[in-house]
């Protein structure tokens, strides 16, 4: 299902080592992998894995101790908006209702309150949360809460995607629909998304390509692409491919998890 | 009887008004039983009626009046400097390393032994009452407010980096509205702790004053006159603590429910 539209992003041997006061933890080895353009590559690993440390050097929230990024061939520097993020924990802003959420990209580039509003809409309806355009995020729940957040990234119209697992908070059956909903998302946006999980299920019925990854210090441990059809409905979860290919993430994920009690 | 589980709500206000009640009669018993001198304890009836007088010879609404003067002035320069250097103590390390060490330091100090350098320095008028009640606020309301702009979650301010936000507009768009909240309450709090500051500056070299009153009040002997002055500070103080709380409520309705 790769678009063949080139790749959008390069990540060029990147490692981490963050300094302790004692001693220097490693976090991440030098890592190298591409995201195609309109691509869902997922990160899969046991946690503590250094797999969210990819994300936020991706991100530039978080500085790689070698090595480098580039997006559309442009090496990044620091954060911007290019990179659109989803975090685990919940980071709406409790004092803007529904709408100013989505539209707080929007209201900084100064695109006209007209155009802010038809954006915003779109994504409102496009997530299912018609009718709580002008609620606050204290009234919403926990699935709710992460469908705004991914309208906010979207509204910003990123070059790609960072989602750090961005169901991790949410119950079992909130998260499989959470699943449904983004994947919709993703067919009708198309967006390159990065995504980073340490549910295996979750990693198949989504991605294009699985990056698993070892224990820390981490690295890529083998590349999983998964061919499923698309669109993809809850169904094909018990059809034999789907279940041929968790077995195999939850062996190579399993060894690793083991390594990391 | 589970700790910490909820009481319905006239339980709660009847709690309070037991209280009251509950002093107002071991006071009464203590003053009309004559088991206390009434110089050293008048009789709430004595009370009533020194607050008649002072309320119509003018003296009492004078005195409250320049106090609530002194206090307004005392914390509102304080809030204006402290407000803006807590946030940005708070969110910028270097201006962190630069001025906690000295403001928690100077903390430490009580603001009434400086009270004879502010005299020395200001003299004896309003710029030294106001100094004083500034000095008592100023140095936990700024180490307060970085607190407050602290806790500010970092998710916040990352998320705003992924959507654009940069400089100033971190600061305009996010910390302050995220530090608003615990702002304000940090000012409702600091005003009470002003009125404190009030006393011991009115108590040295004032004309004017409720802490002046009390003062006076206790040189003749009109103990009435003293808890006239105290009950007065105690009113005051609530009054512009519930203004502080009806201010919150309607400035961050968005933190309640079914909004």
């Amino acid at each position: 299902m790769l678009g063949g539209k080139g790749i959008k992003l390069r990540i060029q041997g990147v490692c981490k080592t963050f300094n302790g006061r004692r001693n220097d933890v490693e976090a991440l080895q030098a890592t190298s992998f591409e995201v195609q353009e309109g691509e869902f590559v997922t990160i899969l690993g046991p946690s503590g894995c250094g797999k969210s440390t990819i994300l936020r050097i991706v991100a530039g929230l978080t500085e790689p101790t070698a090595g480098r990024v580039l997006l559309d061939g442009r090496e990044i520097k620091g954060p911007g908006p290019d990179r659109g993020m989803v975090f685990q924990s919940y980071t709406l802003f409790p004092w803007l209702t529904v709408r100013r959420n989505i539209e707080f990209g929007l209201e900084l580039r100064g695109v006209p309150a007209a155009e802010r509003h038809a954006i915003s809409q779109h994504y409102i309806e496009l997530v299912g949360l018609k009718g709580f355009e002008e609620a606050y995020p204290v009234s919403l729940s926990g699935g709710m809460k992460q469908r705004v957040a991914i309208a906010r990234a979207l509204a910003n119209d990123p070059e790609i995607l960072l989602m750090d697992e961005p169901f991790g908070a949410l119950d079992a059956q909130t998260r499989l629909i959470m699943q449904e909903i983004l994947l919709k998302v993703w067919e009708e946006s198309r967006k390159t998304i990065l995504f980073v999980t340490h549910d295996v299920e979750e990693a198949v019925f989504l991605s294009d390509t699985v990056h698993v990854m070892t224990a820390r210090p981490g690295q890529i441990k083998e590349t999983v692409q998964i061919n499923l059809p698309r669109p993809r409905t809850y169904e094909m979860k018990d059809e034999p491919e789907f279940l041929r290919l968790k077995k195999r993430l939850l062996d190579l994920i399993r060894a690793e998890s083991l390594k990391a009690v | 009887m589970l700790l910490r589980q909820d009481i319905s709500k006239s339980l709660y206000s009847g709690l309070g008004a037991a209280h009251f009640a509950l002093l107002f009669a071991i006071w009464s018993l203590l003053a009309y039983g004559h088991l206390v001198p009434a110089s050293l304890l008048p009789t709430p009836g004595e009370v009533a009626r020194t607050a008649i007088e002072m309320i119509q010879d003018g003296s009492l609404v004078e005195h409250a009046l320049v106090s609530t003067f002194r206090v307004t002035s005392g914390f509102l320069i304080s809030a204006v400097i402290a407000v803006p250097l807590g946030i940005l103590m708070g969110t910028w390390k270097w201006a962190l390393g630069f001025f906690e060490p000295m403001f928690g330091f100077v903390r430490y100090m009580p603001a009434s032994a400086f009270i004879p350098l502010f005299i020395l320095w200001l003299g004896l008028g309003e710029p030294e009452k106001i100094m004083v009640i500034f000095w008592g606020t100023f140095f936990q309301q700024v180490l307060m407010v970085m607190d407050v702009t602290k806790n500010v979650p970092l998710e916040l301010i990352e998320v705003s980096y992924t959507l654009g936000a940069k400089g100033f507009s971190v600061f305009n768009r996010v910390i302050i509205p995220a530090s608003l909240p615990g702002i304000v309450d940090t000012l409702r709090i600091t005003f009470g702790w002003a009125w404190t500051y009030l006393v011991v500056a009115e108590i040295v070299g004032a004309s004017s004053g409720l802490g002046y009153a009390i003062m006076h009040a206790a040189r003749f002997g009109h103990t009435g006159k003293i808890f006239v002055c105290i009950l007065t500070i105690g009113l005051l103080g609530m009054i512009t603590d519930l203004i502080f709380k009806f201010i919150y409520n309607v400035l961050f309705a968005y933190q309640r429910r079914g909004t």
